[in-house]
């Protein structure tokens, strides 16, 4: 299996008010092919813009990509056109929403505006189009797939409606698809429907994954590698197992604290001393550095690379500094 | 042992719907025959996916709006046909810990006045000593006294949900309805407030009614747990026989919907099918009966008794009645 | 770290400022509101003459050092009657709008408040005397009660009532409904309280917008009262009343209509353009 996207310190800053707000500062990872990669933090770590920075739809102003380079299937689509990347985007890559009515056309039939993406792409005629959506809607376990096809958004529940966004992004076989957040909003007996939706497609299409959650238990049930953001940078990189097992990196670490748990029972949570800190004053060094309890000598010198704990396990922190050359 | 704070009967409340051009009216049972009792100083999480009812049982409960039919008990006495007046003065003891830091707190008002007005509204501090009680009260939630004179929009939202906890808290009430208090902030923040939540039962001996839709959080704060379909409570337990031996087939297939921390550990595939159907027009029977994989030819007549099975364990269900 | 505090302190304000500073529109309009008021209230100070007193040997002349807007018809300094016009709408302005804003404002709250029926009678209510045009019904208005400056006042200010009962119902019908509302229900606050403490500090925004708009409105529909020769009448310096005045010498003495009719163009341009830019940054969501 090759290397499907990889991303090389990328930053992308949003300008506003005279401040520079790094939301992204230096993010590198790669997703190989047919993996489903997680990406998960807190509110404003970066994970959605780094979603957005893939597809370049950061708004400008006032965002902007400032660096860094993205490799998808040896491009570097940072180096791509506008009308390139439209050929990319939906087709190549595809990206569904926490919210679909946002991307779903209120005033079109869902069979119309399914048909219209396959035409674009696909240049299908409309009436093997139209056959294909219906094929699509089946697949994603939609009930009365022909009816739905005559129905307008508002008509469908929230879970429904996240099934047509499914079909409609993967309708194009993308190489990679963007699940931004896909079951929030959603009620866990919905949210667990539409994970094995998506594990099916997945397994059917060999699509890749980079699914970005803040819900650890949905990280735990779908991926197979996942990276821990904090502040615009990646923190710790690792297999799924591995991450939840021995967690390496004291924010990571933090987190798993925090979170109350199904299958164990604890009196107090752990906490995380301190805030988040403003994306446009970031502490020097390590960006965790004034919440961290094992902080020393030179966590707010430099920020620390990825090292490596074990093979495939890294950590952005200098615990693990040990056994790596210096500089 | 059994000292119930607050004892809810038959509780229903239905809102009205204007439909099509001749505006027949039809209702939304949004809460359709609930029972539960509140032990005093004990947490009951009241769990259930959106539409279930749950927010309108805690707004109920606390008279926010009027019930249809039915009993709240509050200490013996009856809060559903008090009027606004008889009402108000019986507000001190049950107060409410909303979802939204951003949407509760008057955008125009100091913290000073948000948690000192209850203190006034009720009597309980003189205009002269309301500061420095506010002050008091504030330190008890990790605020500070330099805190007193800012807006709400000068803070994060986990620190307005401390606000908001403390306002509740400012009329020394006995019951606190904490509804989806944490399922705006981030786990870390959550955790923060999760245990604020816990040291301040301990501390005053606070009685909670904690509605979240979060099975994780649920079971770490209930000593009790309520679950809730379709505007009807369907099973009640103790927390640890809830979730160890769930027994409605409705709890069962929502606890194994959760995904579980342990990637190893492969869910059990109890999944539910459909959505829920419309409180419009509930099923008939039993209202779990369109999805749910057990059913019997009398659970499409007959609406179960919600009724005791064993020891504190109550279930709304054709397969558990004897 | 302590300047940082008072910044956060006074974000929402600053920011606000910020937002109208950039609006150019607005500022001008501003400035052109503020150079009204200060000609208003420092008429008698800063006007080169008495406003009602003429000399018959020098009618109608046009600009000239003297009298650097000319003379009318009666040789009183146009300059001086512009000015002091200036108060006369000043004064109608702000007690109309204020009647309108006081009656408007708790007509709207009681209405989106207890909803119901009342709600119903006050909104049809002001339907009705929406659905008339805003001139006609003063006129009317001015029919029943004869003409002159206080019954001006109160024609304009009883048109205007509508608009803001309507924003401010519209308004407390969204933020009564909001979970800090229920909050105040929650811990024992009574209706008035709520309505004084909870939702009316958080209209304002909407109050402010729309007082302003309506300073524009009701110069324009004052000044034409007064030219149909039902408002304020002469020989007081009113701009309508002198655009009257001089339509009778609109071919052989034109600047004599152009200087009140400036002044009434300008102020409601201005009073339009600020309130427009008020608009924009008290609440960016509203734009479009």
């Amino acid at each position: 299996m090759g290397t499907l996207l990889r991303i090389k310190n990328l930053k992308t800053h949003f300008f506003s008010a005279g401040r520079v707000i790094r939301a992204l500062d230096g993010v590198s990872f790669q997703i190989e092919e047919g993996e489903v990669f997680g990406l998960v933090g807190e509110t404003g770590c970066g994970k959605s813009v780094t979603a957005l920075s893939i597809l370049r739809l950061i708004p400008f102003p006032p965002g902007k990509i400032i660096g860094g380079e993205i490799h998808f299937k040896g491009k570097d689509l940072l180096h791509l056109d506008e009308d390139e990347m439209r050929s990319i985007r939906g087709k190549e890559i595809s990206m569904i929403f926490q919210e679909p009515m946002t991307s779903l056309n209120p005033v079109f039939r869902i069979g119309d505006q399914m048909v219209e993406v396959i035409v674009l792409h696909q240049r299908l005629d409309r009436s093997r189009a139209s056959r294909k959506v219906l094929e699509m809607l089946q697949r994603v376990h939609i009930p009365d797939a022909d009816r739905v096809m005559n129905q307008y958004p508002h008509q469908l529940s929230g879970g429904m409606r996240q099934r047509v966004m499914i079909a409609m992004e993967l309708s194009c076989h993308p190489l990679l698809l963007i699940a931004d957040e896909p079951t929030t909003a959603l009620d866990v007996t919905i949210q667990a429907q539409i994970l094995r939706i998506i594990k099916e497609m997945k397994n059917e299409l060999q699509t890749s994954i980079l699914l970005i959650t803040h819900d650890l238990g949905v990280i735990a049930e779908m991926c197979d590698r996942v990276a821990v953001m904090y502040a615009g940078s990646i923190v710790e990189e690792a297999g799924v197992e591995e991450i939840f097992e021995s967690p390496g990196h004291p924010y990571t670490q933090g987190l798993w604290g925090a979170i109350p748990r199904v299958d164990q029972e604890r009196e107090t949570l752990s906490v995380i001393p301190g805030m988040v800190p403003d994306l446009s004053q970031l502490p020097p060094g390590c960006k965790f550095h004034p919440r961290c309890p094992y902080r020393f000598a030179p966590c707010d010198q430099s920020t620390p690379p990825l090292f490596q704990i074990s093979p495939g396990h890294l950590a952005s922190c200098y615990l693990y500094s040990k056994g790596e050359t210096d500089g | 042992m059994d000292n119930p704070l607050l004892n809810v009967k038959h509780l229903k409340k239905y809102f009205p719907v204007a439909r099509g051009w001749r505006k027949e009216k039809t209702f939304v049972r949004a809460v359709d025959g609930v029972d539960f009792v509140i032990r005093q100083g004990e947490t009951l999480g009241l769990v259930g996916e959106s539409g279930c009812g749950k927010t309108t049982v805690g707004r109920l409960i606390l008279k926010l709006i009027e019930p249809s039919d039915g009993k709240i008990l509050f200490e013996g006495k009856d809060l559903a046909h008090l009027d606004k007046k008889g009402i108000r003065p019986l507000r001190r003891a049950f107060q409410i810990i909303f979802q939204d830091p951003f949407a509760s707190l008057n955008p125009r008002m100091t913290v000073s006045e948000i948690v000192g007005r209850p203190m006034e509204i009720h009597g309980l501090v003189e205009r002269s000593q309301r500061d420095e009680k506010v002050c008091q009260l504030l330190q008890s939630v990790g605020l500070m006294k330099a805190h007193l004179s800012r807006y709400p929009h000068e803070f994060s939202g986990g620190q307005r949900q401390r606000i908001g906890i403390a306002r509740a808290l400012a009329t020394e009430p006995r019951l606190i309805v904490a509804d989806e208090p944490t399922s705006a902030l981030d786990v870390s923040v959550q955790a923060q407030i999760l245990n604020l939540m816990k040291q301040l039962q301990r501390e005053l001996g606070l009685t909670y009614l904690f509605i979240s839709h979060n099975i994780s959080v649920i079971r770490h704060i209930s000593d009790r747990v309520a679950v809730m379909y379709l505007g009807k409570v369907v099973e009640m337990a103790q927390k640890k026989a809830l979730f160890q031996s769930p027994v409605h087939p409705y709890t069962k297939a929502l606890l194994a919907a959760v995904p579980s921390l342990d990637p190893k550990r492969k869910r059990v595939e109890v999944i539910l099918e459909g959505d829920v159907p419309s409180p419009i027009n509930p099923p008939s029977g039993c209202r779990f009966h369109t999805r749910c994989r057990y059913v019997l030819p009398k659970c499409l007549e007959e609406d179960p008794f919600f009724h005791q099975v064993e020891g504190d364990r109550w279930v709304a269900c054709h397969l558990y009645s004897s | 770290m302590n300047e940082a505090k008072t910044m956060k302190t006074t974000g929402q304000t600053r920011e606000v400022w910020r937002r109208l500073k950039r609006n150019r529109a607005a500022v001008i309009g501003g400035l052109i509101v503020f150079l009204f008021f200060f000609v208003a209230i420092l008429a008698p100070v800063i006007s080169p003459y008495p406003p009602n007193e003429g000399d018959l040997t020098k009618r109608l002349k046009p600009p000239c050092r003297e009298h650097p807007l000319g003379t009318d018809p009666l040789g009183r300094d146009q300059l001086s009657r512009v000015i002091y016009g200036a108060r006369i709408s000043l004064q109608i302005q702000v007690v109309a709008v204020l009647i309108a804003l006081v009656i408007g404002t708790l007509l709207g709250m009681v209405g989106g408040y207890y909803g119901g029926k009342f709600d119903n009678l006050i909104m049809r209510l002001m339907d009705i005397l929406l659905a008339f045009p805003g001139i006609f019904l003063a006129i009317s208005i001015i029919a029943v009660l004869g003409p002159g400056l206080t019954n001006l006042m109160l024609a304009a200010g009883i048109y205007s009532i509508p608009q803001f009962a309507r924003i401010v119902r519209g308004s407390i019908l969204s933020l009564k409904e909001k979970e800090f509302v229920e909050a105040a229900r929650a811990v024992g606050e009574n209706d008035f309280n709520i309505l004084f403490r909870y939702l009316l500090p958080n209209s304002m925004a909407p109050m402010i917008i729309q007082t302003t708009l309506r300073m524009a409105t009701v110069l324009l529909t004052a000044s034409g009262l007064s030219f149909l020769g039902l408002g304020v009448q002469p020989p007081t310096p009113e701009w309508g009343a002198m655009l009257s005045t001089a339509r009778a010498y609109m071919i052989t003495a034109p600047h004599v209509a152009t200087a009140p009719g400036l002044a009434i163009m300008l102020v409601v341009m201005g009073f339009n353009l600020f309130g427009d830019g008020l608009r924009d940054s008290l609440d960016p969501r509203l734009r479009d």
